[in-house]
């Protein structure tokens, strides 16, 4: 894979990349949209508990206790052999009415555990106001970020990189929450931590190929533009694809083994990684062909 | 001289992981000094918000005197290490690893405390009903090397000045002995919860329903004391908007597996660079080993929670960190592919390549800056651990695998082959 001697016109085909992706993210934030994205309780606010009952339970008669309790709650089972019990509401309850629960809870089906297990294994109780905050924060890391990288970027190469790079990024963005809209994945806080890694990955593969054409150019003619391009490209792929296989060889083992807390944060990596590496190869450079053409009105038009 | 470095280098590198996995004297095994997150050991992590309409300073000021005020009551609940940190403007946090009892511990957060006067002998004077108010302010007495020092002063009701008025008495009496170890006879103890929070000496029969507590308080000081005496209440009240109980179990289970996973991937990693890079891998393989050591020892030295998240950023890192040698030995392949000898195709390739490597990582260095800055809890784990990774990076791709590189550039292993390139015709 590393010594591809590759030479293919990306910017001749740049439409299609863009066609492809503009696509890819209308289908999947549309779907999204329309049957509404799965935000998680970090978004929602609501509580979520986890019970050990020591066996598999009936989950009418756990629904029983909640009714008895006033709780409005979704019951799934959870762990190997359905042994616990998940119980997802979407008001807050407070600590009174956890313990209230709790002790129904106790009473009802008289758990007997191994030493050393508890029954109520885990608790969360996420206030109303906190996804809010959650997505007004992380529009704002984006945004930040973003401009902090533009900034970076016009300094040490020049401003069309700059937004060119940015544009791959937001493209990027969008891209992992068409993934999460069209699978319905469950959103939850790692989810923007994740995106937040995947904007600065994302451009560090970028920055290979723009480095490459910011060198390029100081021994080509600049007249012949899409050619330059086609050729740093190229001259990338073998090592942009190399530094995301070493990522995402990281990252799987974790995917596959770690538990759900974990996969929360895995998963917009890999989709992200990816999604960004072939951007970084597809898109960025020629984003950045066609703001030097838009700008410059060359002699030279691109197909 | 490189080779005697490079040699002492690995060793100190063989070392520095036997003395990580086994601990060696009075050193511990990393896995014994790593301070481990709740989401492994367990326990209780509560955010609460301030319910106040104050502002800036004002509630900044309430915030810390909040933060002291439950410092003082999770302390007191004898866990190994419970953080209080103030998140945003008007939100704290409560971590409490190890809290078993979740509403006990949430319980004891939001009581009220009970506060006590006490002279030495333990006779209690008076209690927190009998104290109006209680702050930090500057002295402004005629103690001139108390000047530019602050004090607490206190406010009682006529009760509770009759009370004070006749213990200062006995103390200067001399009819008090101390029956607490530590204590001199002449103090008034201020307890709250059985803990002394403060143990001023009497000077003088105070007769009076305001007196000052001196000692070279800072504002900070003299105000959290002052915060911690008005309130077995707290300065604000305070909503309980997160909480996150995990029993024992289910952390260490996932903590288990996301150490496997991590040991799994970094051993592909390491295979995968020998595989494509033949002898160049092996240097980035070196640079590696350290790197893993460094990411580890740099958090156990800020005292940083190993948490699940920070685990996934720092599997992460590692795969950024193999990224700077990719990029590296890329550019040495194809300076030899120009046709340059290997030493020169070494030497060009490095520093063409640092710009690259330098830009890439600087821009994501910006994202995890960001992400800590802008992030709570778990999040900020993630970005401290992918900061920490992408400067070990930078340092191990930099100084290390050069080392490497350039000696191997210089030896008779430099053929071609051996660099993982095909001969070029």
């Amino acid at each position: 894979m590393l010594n591809v001697n590759t030479n293919i016109p990306f910017i001749k085909y740049r439409k299609y990349f863009y066609l492809i992706s503009i696509a890819l993210i209308i289908i999947g934030i549309g779907v999204g949209l329309i049957r509404g994205f799965n935000f998680g309780i970090d978004f929602t606010g609501g509580t979520k508990i986890q019970f050990n009952m020591g066996q598999q339970v009936e989950l009418d008669d756990v629904k029983a206790v909640l009714k008895d309790n006033d709780i409005q709650a979704d019951v799934i089972y959870a762990g190997e052999n359905h042994e616990k019990v998940i119980i997802k509401t979407t008001a807050a309850l407070d600590n009174d009415a956890r313990n209230a629960f709790y002790a129904s809870m106790e009473k009802k089906f008289d758990p007997k555990l191994p030493e050393g297990d508890v029954f109520v294994e885990s608790s969360n109780l996420i206030g109303p106001s906190v996804g809010e905050m959650l997505k007004s924060n992380a529009i704002k890391a984006v945004l930040l970020a973003a401009v902090a990288m533009l900034i970076y970027i016009a300094i040490r190469f020049e401003w069309k990189f700059g937004v060119a790079a940015i544009l791959d990024l937001l493209h990027d963005v969008l891209l992992l929450m068409a993934f999460y809209g069209l699978f319905h994945v469950q959103i939850n806080s790692p989810f923007i931590a994740g995106m937040l890694i995947v904007v600065g990955y994302s451009i560090n593969d970028t920055i290979v190929v723009f480095d490459r054409i910011r060198e390029n150019l100081k021994f080509m003619k600049k007249n012949k533009m899409d050619e330059l391009i086609d050729k740093s490209i190229n001259q990338t792929i073998g090592r942009s694809i190399m530094t995301s296989v070493t990522t995402i060889i990281a990252i799987v083992p974790l995917f596959v083994l770690g538990g759900d807390s974990i996969r929360e944060f895995t998963l917009p990596l890999l989709v992200g990684v990816t999604a960004g590496t072939v951007s970084s190869i597809t898109m960025a450079s020629p984003i950045y062909y066609d703001l030097c053409n838009l700008l410059n009105k060359p002699k030279y038009k691109g197909k | 001289m490189k080779k005697t470095a490079a040699i002492v280098l690995a060793i100190l590198i063989a070392c520095g992981w036997y003395v990580s996995l086994c601990g060696a004297g009075p050193i511990k095994p990393l896995k014994d000094q790593m301070h481990l997150g709740l989401d492994m050991v367990g326990g209780v992590s509560v955010v609460m918000e301030a319910q106040t309409e104050a502002t800036g300073s004002e509630l900044k000021q309430l915030m810390n005197q909040t933060q002291a005020v439950i410092e003082n009551r999770v302390n007191e609940m004898g866990l190994s290490e419970p953080v209080v940190t103030i998140e945003g403007e008007d939100r704290i946090r409560v971590e409490l690893p190890g809290a078993e009892d979740a509403d006990a511990a949430i319980e004891a957060i939001g009581k009220t405390a009970q506060l006590q006067f006490a002279t030495a002998d333990g006779h209690v004077i008076l209690d927190g009903n009998s104290v109006k108010d209680a702050k930090g302010e500057a002295y402004r007495g005629n103690d001139p090397s108390l000047l530019g020092t602050y004090v607490v002063s206190l406010t009682f009701d006529s009760a509770g000045a009759t009370a004070f008025e006749n213990a200062t008495r006995k103390i200067m009496n001399g009819e008090i002995t101390s029956a607490v170890e530590g204590m001199n006879s002449n103090i008034i103890m201020i307890m709250l919860d059985d803990q002394i929070i403060s143990s001023p000496g009497v000077h003088e029969v105070i007769a009076s329903t305001t007196c000052q507590i001196t000692g070279n308080f800072t504002r900070e000081e003299a105000s959290n004391t002052a915060a911690l005496i008005r309130g077995g209440a707290l300065p604000v009240g305070l909503q309980e908007i997160e909480t996150q109980v995990e029993g024992p179990t289910l952390g260490l289970n996932a903590a288990k597996t996301s150490l496997i996973a991590g040991a799994v991937g970094i051993g592909l990693i390491l295979l995968l660079m020998l595989f494509m890079y033949h002898v160049m891998g092996l240097c980035a393989d070196i640079a590696l080993l350290l790197y893993v050591l460094i990411v580890f020892w740099v958090l156990v030295a800020l005292q940083g929670v190993l948490t699940l998240p920070g685990i996934a950023g720092m599997i992460l890192s590692v795969g950024m960190a193999v990224d700077a040698n990719v990029i590296i030995f890329s550019r040495v392949k194809e300076e030899v592919a120009d046709g340059k000898s290997i030493r020169v195709a070494v030497d060009s390739g490095f520093k063409r390549a640092m710009s690259t490597v330098v830009d890439s990582q600087v821009t994501t260095i910006i994202a995890a800056v960001i992400l800590y800055q802008l992030g709570t809890g778990p999040v900020r784990g993630f970005a401290m651990t992918l900061m920490i990774g992408i400067f070990a990076s930078l340092l191990t791709a930099v100084v290390v695998t050069q080392l490497y590189l350039t000696l191997l550039a210089d030896s008779k292993l430099a053929t071609k082959k051996f660099f993982g390139i095909k001969e070029v015709k």
